[in-house]
């Protein structure tokens, strides 16, 4: 049901660390800390004297990867009770940031959006950033006709959590908002919206 | 087939401003506004010398909100291949030449919340309309500038002059004074665009220092113009058109193409826009490629070449034009 190849879909290349950084900042949420794991086993140790972590465990708190993050050594790792907490720690820190900072997001494209939003706000290049999509493949997606934003979309068609329309979620990606596109899907005929498929589990 | 629609301009004004620098002002012929253009632009400039036809592209150094005139530098170059020696001894003012529409492969990047921008001699052209435009707009800037002598140096009294000592840092060779790359790079805020115009060698120094300073590409801008090297006589073959023609030892294989009437793209004629690009249709001997733009692995493919700058080394080149 989806369209393929949209340029506007963002590719997650991974995290992997700039050797030439004089400071590694973090943004992790969720499995995001696996990606850092991951990195670190892939790298020199000694980035880790000048890495700070934003950490916000949101769905897999169970999993208490912020002790693997911690035992991993960083220079700083603070972890959030919530991502617009995390988001507002970042904007604050990316203030007063110099030049040869890297930054890094991992986590579900949800919080990858919204920590890119951050990150572009503050004048980053996005093709600068390194990202890895970790944890759900849940969607943030907005409506094209009400323009409501719904959070965690899984199937598509999907129904408008604003407006109630059946909406056909696209790989249309805005960086801007930092959401899919939703199309309603039954607009010639009223009532024939196929039934919703889990596509982004 | 150029994109370029070429515009009719008067040598309004000569002058010498340095030891081997002189600044030439166009006015329309017409006696219309010329475009506005954005600060680190290039025209290509058209120069009938005798039976040739030279073009070469030179950056616009006057305001880019003056549409009265355009304003270039020109620096005697020892070894020149006609350009720079016809602008220096056969341009009188008054002569009438063909400019293209204003080109800009060099652009100030809107986002940067400071920009910092370095020149090497004559590479000073395209900073001096971004400084213009960043004054205006009141943006935050320093210049850094090497000059080999003051007496070389054009334009560094002018611009200490106008934008105080406080942005404009000059650098003189001859008093063993270089710009602190490294220095200057390791303190600057997030949002921090370079830009830097000069020698293949210079503009090489200060990215990979940016670069090891953890500055990402993205922040990094820099242009030279490279004039085509002289080599090997060799003959190219245009498939399309049918015709085989003898690319001179001291002709770019672009200039030979529209010798023979055979119209190529082209925008900056400098091995930087990508516009030239030509499919290699076979080559019997080794591509030299001399460009800036294309990657690597597209030069060892020997499918590609830039013919404004690039040629090769061997008898014949086949080429889709």
């Amino acid at each position: 049901m989806l369209v393929p190849v949209i340029k506007s879909r963002p590719v997650y290349t991974g995290l992997a660390i700039d050797p030439h950084a004089q400071r590694h900042l973090f943004a992790l949420e969720g499995e995001g800390a696996l990606a850092f794991a991951d990195a670190l086993a892939k790298a020199d140790r000694t980035f880790l004297a000048t890495t700070e972590v934003l950490y916000v465990p949101a769905g897999s708190r169970a999993a208490r990867h912020d002790l693997r993050l911690a035992a991993a050594g960083p220079l700083d790792l603070w972890t959030a009770p919530s991502v617009p907490v995390l988001l507002n720690r970042l904007r604050v820190t990316l203030q007063t940031a110099a030049m040869g900072t890297r930054l890094y997001i991992a986590g579900t494209e949800g919080f990858i959006g919204a920590a890119m939003q951050v990150a572009l706000d503050a004048g980053i290049d996005f093709n600068s950033i390194l990202s890895e999509h970790r944890g759900s493949s849940a969607r943030r997606v907005q409506c094209v006709h009400c323009k409501g934003i719904t959070e965690e979309v899984i199937t598509s068609p999907f129904t408008c959590s604003h407006c109630g329309l059946p909406l056909l979620v696209r790989d249309h990606y805005s960086r801007r908002l930092g959401a899919f596109q939703g199309v309603n899907i039954d607009a010639e005929a009223p009532g024939t919206a196929p039934r919703p498929e889990v596509m982004f589990p | 087939m150029s994109i370029n629609t070429e515009m009719s301009v008067r040598v309004a004004a000569i002058t010498q401003v340095a030891d081997q620098v002189r600044r030439l002002r166009f006015e329309r012929v017409d006696g219309q506004p010329l475009p506005v253009f954005s600060g680190g632009a290039h025209i290509v400039v058209s120069m009938r010398d005798g039976t040739i036809l030279r073009r070469n592209p030179y950056s616009l150094m006057s305001s880019p909100a003056d549409s009265s005139g355009y304003e270039i530098s020109v620096l005697a170059v020892e070894k020149s291949r006609g350009g720079s020696a016809f602008l220096h001894h056969k341009l009188k003012v008054g002569d009438t030449l063909a400019i293209s529409q204003p080109i800009n492969l060099f652009p100030i990047d809107q986002r940067g919340r400071k920009h910092i921008l370095m020149a090497g001699g004559i590479g000073i052209t395209p900073l001096m309309a971004m400084m213009d435009q960043l004054a205006r707009e009141d943006r935050s800037f320093e210049l850094h500038y090497a000059v080999r002598t003051r007496s070389h140096g054009a334009y560094w009294r002018e611009l200490q002059a106008r934008y105080g000592a406080r942005r404009v840092h000059v650098y003189c060779d001859a008093e063993q004074l270089f710009i602190p790359t490294a220095q200057i790079l390791g303190h600057q805020p997030l949002r921090t665009h370079l830009y830097v115009c000069g020698p293949a060698g210079m503009i090489k120094g200060v990215l990979g220092t940016a670069t090891q300073l953890g500055w990402p590409r993205q922040n990094l801008h820099s242009e030279e113009f490279l004039a085509p090297p002289p080599g090997t006589v060799f003959k190219a073959v245009l498939t399309r058109s049918g015709k085989a023609i003898t690319v001179h030892s001291h002709q770019s294989i672009l200039e030979a193409v529209e010798a023979a009437g055979v119209e190529a793209p082209y925008l900056c004629r400098g091995g930087a826009c990508g516009q030239c690009e030509t499919t290699v249709v076979g080559c019997d001997g080794a591509l030299e490629h001399h460009d800036i733009f294309l990657e690597p692995e597209d030069k060892t493919s020997g499918k590609k070449i830039m013919i404004c700058v690039s040629r090769i080394s061997g008898s014949e080149i086949r080429l889709d034009l």
